[in-house]
């Protein structure tokens, strides 16, 4: 879809942002830029949509030379999500999301239409259409940074250090959003980051930079076992290497089967299932078993003066992975979050199985001793 | 004091309400000429510096220099006032329509830019709303020196508030001169008053709640 070739950016006085850059992107691929500061990551970024103009080499999107473009109608077709988050003060929130609508002159109906859908797949009410910015917490207001890359149905979203200005666990979350918005909707991402473990939770390639030349561009997997040269060794960190080569086990070997409950129940058959099957948490599924929620102990005590509904006192709002997860970023998520457990779904949404704390304890005895297991059985051979 | 207002009302009246035009028209010109300027000085770096240059040292020249200087050109009377005043207005406005677009965010301003605005469109919808609050207090600011300053325009024959003074000067009638003093300055703080209302209103709202 998108095609660097021999793309150079010499500033005056000859030093070179980026030097000589090939890459190729496909259609629907996320891929991470990734370099120290200086590395010309930013700038190869922004150069795709024209804020930087190339010295050298040609940029093509479909097939298109970018440097025959109107740069202003380039710019309203690729959406830009900007590290110090962006949002005008002055607009509500509906107006920051359509902004790039705006400017392509939609009518109001349908900049309304798109800013009501948008703000649904974010999670957040549609009352905060209305809202200011200020009014909003700084991940609340980066979710909406990044519906207003994708309110004129760009495909192509460049992203620069998105999430650089946020807490952790806000990153986390918003890292989970993006990833999620670009395979349902399908768009072709690139990213901006220097965070290692950024890029590899996120991209499908990893373009690694460095004094503005392309040092390695691969699939995560490819660089972390197979890394080009000692510098990207020393970039992606040894403690990476070796805690990707153990285990490359996914979610789906070590999932168990969960304790479901279907919507219509009431709380009372929850209670007796929960009784029954010597569990506190119980997983809410349609008919066609899609995860809808989660109801456990604690949550129902509360709810049932309440109400005797199971689809009420659910839990909506939780974290899943999908199947195909490295177990260690499952279990990563499940530690930085402080979960019980994590369930995993498929890619319509429907409940697959569960990967608990126990399988914490696969992860550390393979940390630690998958590797003398590996020494020690040579050693016997030697012998 | 009384005795001033009751023997006066209706030069007063008059009084007050050329003093009100001729700075409420200095002010206007001064707005329509500055906020359009500043605007594009910043779009010019280099030739901003030497136009706030020129209009600072035009305001320190003494008012009184050149509401007299206007007369070999313009004559006596309402019109070389209007036009002295308006220099005087320039600055104030000039100086904070420049620095408050300049200080609006770059990064605000570089993401419109790169969601696709042209230069025209970042201006008015981004820089310029951004920029109100600091414009509007160049205004406000403008607007008190005007009224203040517009006293001595009666000197030249141009009327308002500054006849009752100069009047009360000639004539030893201490009256005269505070109830002209007292008008002026009931004039300005209306002025002032009327126009932090003002921006009150052009204040994006976006802007003025607290989080």
């Amino acid at each position: 879809m998108l095609k660097m070739e021999h793309v150079s950016k010499i500033y005056k006085g000859g030093k070179k942002a980026v030097d000589d850059m090939n890459i190729e992107i496909e259609r629907g691929e996320f891929v991470a830029f990734i370099g120290t500061s200086g590395s010309g990551k930013t700038t190869a970024l922004r150069m795709i949509n024209r804020m930087i103009e190339p010295t050298k080499g040609t940029i093509t999107v479909d097939g298109q030379d970018l440097s025959k473009k109107n740069p202003v109608s380039l710019r309203r077709s690729i959406g830009y999500v900007i590290q110090q988050i962006g949002l005008m003060p002055h607009m509500t929130i509906r107006e920051n999301i359509t902004l790039v609508p705006r400017l392509l002159k939609w009518s109001k109906e349908k900049k309304d239409q798109t800013a009501e859908k948008l703000i649904e797949l974010v999670n957040l009410p549609q009352n905060y259409l209305d809202l200011y910015p200020v009014q909003l917490s700084g991940g609340q207001q980066q979710r909406i940074g990044v519906l207003r890359a994708l309110a004129a149905n760009q495909d192509l979203i460049l992203m620069d250090e998105p999430f650089g200005a946020l807490d952790p666990i806000t990153r986390d979350t918003l890292q989970d959003l993006i990833k999620d918005l670009q395979q349902r909707l399908g768009k072709t991402v690139i990213f901006v980051t220097h965070d290692m473990d950024e890029a590899i939770k996120l991209a499908d390639r990893i373009c690694i930079m460095h004094n503005g030349k392309v040092i390695q561009f691969d699939t995560p997997d490819n660089i972390l076992s197979h890394p080009a040269n000692d510098f990207v060794r020393e970039f992606i960190g040894s403690h990476r290497l070796i805690q990707e080569k153990p285990s490359a086990k996914i979610v789906d070997d070590v999932m168990i089967t969960p304790v479901t409950i279907s919507l219509e129940k009431s709380i009372d058959d929850a209670i007796r299932t929960m009784v029954k099957k010597r569990v506190d948490t119980l997983f809410v599924v349609d008919g066609q078993n899609h995860l809808k929620g989660l109801i456990d102990v604690e949550g129902l005590t509360a709810a049932r003066h309440k109400t005797n509904s199971v689809s009420d006192a659910m839990e909506k709002e939780i974290f899943y992975v999908k199947n195909g997860t490295k177990l260690q970023d499952s279990v990563r998520r499940i530690l930085k979050r402080n979960l019980k457990n994590i369930p995993v779904v498929d890619d319509e949404h429907r409940l697959l199985g569960l990967v608990t704390r126990a399988n914490i304890v696969d992860i550390v005895y393979d940390t630690i001793w998958g590797d003398e297991d590996e020494s020690q059985s040579n050693q016997q051979q030697e012998q | 004091m009384i005795d001033f207002i009751t023997n006066n009302s209706d030069a007063i009246i008059q009084k007050t309400w050329e003093h009100f035009y001729i700075s409420a028209i200095s002010l206007l010109l001064g707005i329509i000429v500055a906020v359009p300027l500043g605007v594009i000085l910043t779009k010019t770096p280099r030739i901003a510096k030497i136009v706030l240059s020129i209009t600072s040292i035009l305001q320190t020249l003494p008012s009184l220099a050149i509401l007299a200087m206007m007369i070999p050109f313009v004559g006596i009377g309402k019109v070389p006032a209007i036009i002295a005043l308006f220099i005087y207005t320039l600055l104030p406005i000039l100086n904070n329509t420049y620095i408050g677009l300049n200080n609006v965010n770059r990064d605000l301003k570089a993401a419109g830019i790169s969601m696709g605005m042209t230069r025209v469109q970042s201006i008015f919808m981004v820089e310029l709303p951004l920029a109100i609050p600091v414009i509007m207090s160049g205004i406000r600011l403008s607007a008190v020196y005007v009224i203040s300053w517009a006293t001595l325009a009666s000197y030249i024959g141009a009327g308002g508030l500054g006849d009752f003074i100069f009047n009360g000067l000639n004539l030893y009638q201490p009256d005269f001169i505070i109830g002209g003093a007292i008008l002026v300055t009931l004039l300005a703080l209306l002025a002032e008053f009327i126009l932090a209302k003002i921006e009150r209103l052009a204040t994006p709202k976006g802007l003025k709640i607290e989080r």
